[in-house]
């Protein structure tokens, strides 16, 4: 099995290192998407660094779509998705796989991100212990929601629309759960960030496990 | 020109339940309207408010009943491979969406006197139940996506599983973030009611006549589903041959019936 899911990884982090589509267009768009932050809220400091734990998750789950989008549309191409269909890999192990690889993707991203937010935001990190675990945890549940409904939107014709329409109900959660936690790590807010990043782990171990499940289902009919 | 009694005959949407049902829904509705503005009095609190609880809180258990009945219906699906539970799902889902957006609304309304905010963010039911209404809007819409129908059917239902995992978050918010919420826990419990007994009566009758309600909806949404289905399975041409020949039946039998006729 685990040799399975590092195989079906190393193929998609191989694909994204060769095809630079992850460096050269989604992360310059995470990038400017904090930037339009920055001139929407008037590049006022305070109010930033007030919300920067919010606007870096909403940055990381708008990027995230594109990353998922991404990461089916290699499969579509040359017919891969029957491909991998026939390769007698275990769905489970594919789902778990291309999971793993969209969290260590989203994982650079979000330190990308956290430099651009250090530059342009300002602020400073109160809980690293905090901060690096809800990234973590966050960003597994992200993955997750997003391989399920990634498989499951594939082969729609209407897939670039339909797919965040579906997505980003699910991600609220971790959205809401991740926001708070790092408020915390960042010293923005009294919050308990620990009692949040137990719902966020709840979060992504149900979301993983029901993705385990489907898959393989998902995958038949995609 | 087909009498209305031959086109009873036709295959349509209505039938004995349906109509005792909607006829139930009408005459309950009315009663609601009766008790709600003028049989019960203003609560000591709320004043006149209190009245907008009894379309909020059946408006609010029908859409958990709707989405609830949807989460059974795609999980029969799964198992059983049945379009009836399919179709159950996806009409269940629809009238939930419809209830679940009033029961916001009405809570707006509600809260606007009562908080001085329509909406507040803070609030954890009132955000969780909207996640919840975008997840079911979403699932509508993944159910309208063209493509093959059995490829659609067990998409929709592995999305209308994963809803139904926020249907318990969105019931337990108020306990879990009682320190996040304006909404009260459950104020009608059976062993401590702290409302007045007609105001009881009125909730509880609310609750009764949107069941009645949703029953009679559900019936007759399933059943366009059915026919919807039916002409899709085997194609319009199919459809209006059958409902020609229907007709060319009828016509004979009319014809038959003049020619014994003196």
């Amino acid at each position: 099995m685990w040799g399975e899911i590092t195989l079906v990884t190393g193929k998609d982090l191989r694909i994204e290192r060769r095809s630079r589509v992850g460096l050269t267009q989604i992360a310059p768009f995470a990038v400017t998407v904090l930037v339009l932050f920055g001139f929407a809220l008037e590049g006022d400091s305070a109010t930033l660094r007030t919300f920067t734990a919010g606007l870096f998750w909403v940055a990381v789950v708008f990027t995230a779509i594109l990353a998922v989008q991404r990461s089916f549309t290699v499969e579509s191409v040359n017919d891969n998705r029957d491909a991998l269909r026939l390769s007698g890999l275990d769905p489970i192990a594919i789902f778990l796989g291309k999971a793993a690889a969209l969290v260590i993707e989203l994982l650079v991203l979000e330190v990308v991100l956290g430099c651009v937010v250090a530059v342009l935001y300002g602020g400073s990190v109160h809980s690293a212990g905090l901060l690096g675990l809800t990234a973590v945890v966050a960003t597994i549940a992200v993955a997750s929601a997003g391989t399920i409904y990634g498989v499951l939107a594939a082969s729609l014709r209407v897939r670039e629309t339909i797919l965040p329409l579906l997505l980003l109900p699910v991600l609220a959660p971790v959205l809401i759960a991740a926001t708070r936690a790092f408020e915390d790590a960042l010293g923005e807010a009294a919050v308990n960030g620990w009692s949040w990043l137990v719902l966020l782990t709840l979060t992504a171990v149900v979301y993983t496990a029901f993705g385990a499940l489907a898959f393989g289902t998902l995958l038949e009919e995609s | 020109m087909k009498t209305l009694g031959e086109r009873d005959e036709l295959r349509n949407t209505s039938s004995r339940g349906t109509r005792i049902l909607g006829g139930l829904s009408l005459v309950g509705i009315v009663f609601m309207g009766l008790i709600g503005l003028w049989w019960s009095p203003e609560d000591s609190d709320m004043g006149d408010l209190v009245r907008i609880m009894y379309v909020h809180v059946p408006s609010a258990w029908l859409a958990y009943m709707a989405f609830i009945l949807t989460a059974i219906g795609s999980a029969m699906f799964l198992w059983k491979r049945s379009v009836w539970w399919d179709l159950v799902a996806g009409a269940s889902a629809e009238i939930g969406v419809l209830f679940c957006a009033l029961a916001l609304v009405t809570g707006s309304l509600w809260g606007r006197p009562t908080w001085g905010t329509y909406w507040r963010w803070g609030d954890a039911r009132i955000v969780t139940t909207l996640v919840l209404l975008l997840m079911y809007v979403g699932y509508l819409a993944l159910r309208h996506v063209d493509g093959d129908p059995t490829q659609r059917s067990k998409r929709a239902a592995i999305v209308g599983l994963i809803a139904a995992g926020n249907i318990p978050v969105v019931r337990m918010s108020v306990v879990w973030w009682s320190n996040r919420t304006l909404h009260q826990k459950d104020t009608v419990t059976l062993a401590d009611t702290k409302l007045d007994n007609m105001q009881l009566v009125a909730l509880l009758f609310g609750v009764a006549v949107f069941t009645i309600l949703f029953a009679w909806m559900l019936l007759h949404r399933f059943r366009i589903a059915w026919l919807e289905n039916e002409t899709e399975q085997r194609g319009l041409e199919q459809a209006l041959i059958e409902r020609r020949s229907e007709s060319l039946v009828k016509a004979d039998r009319a014809l038959g019936a003049a020619e014994v006729r003196p």
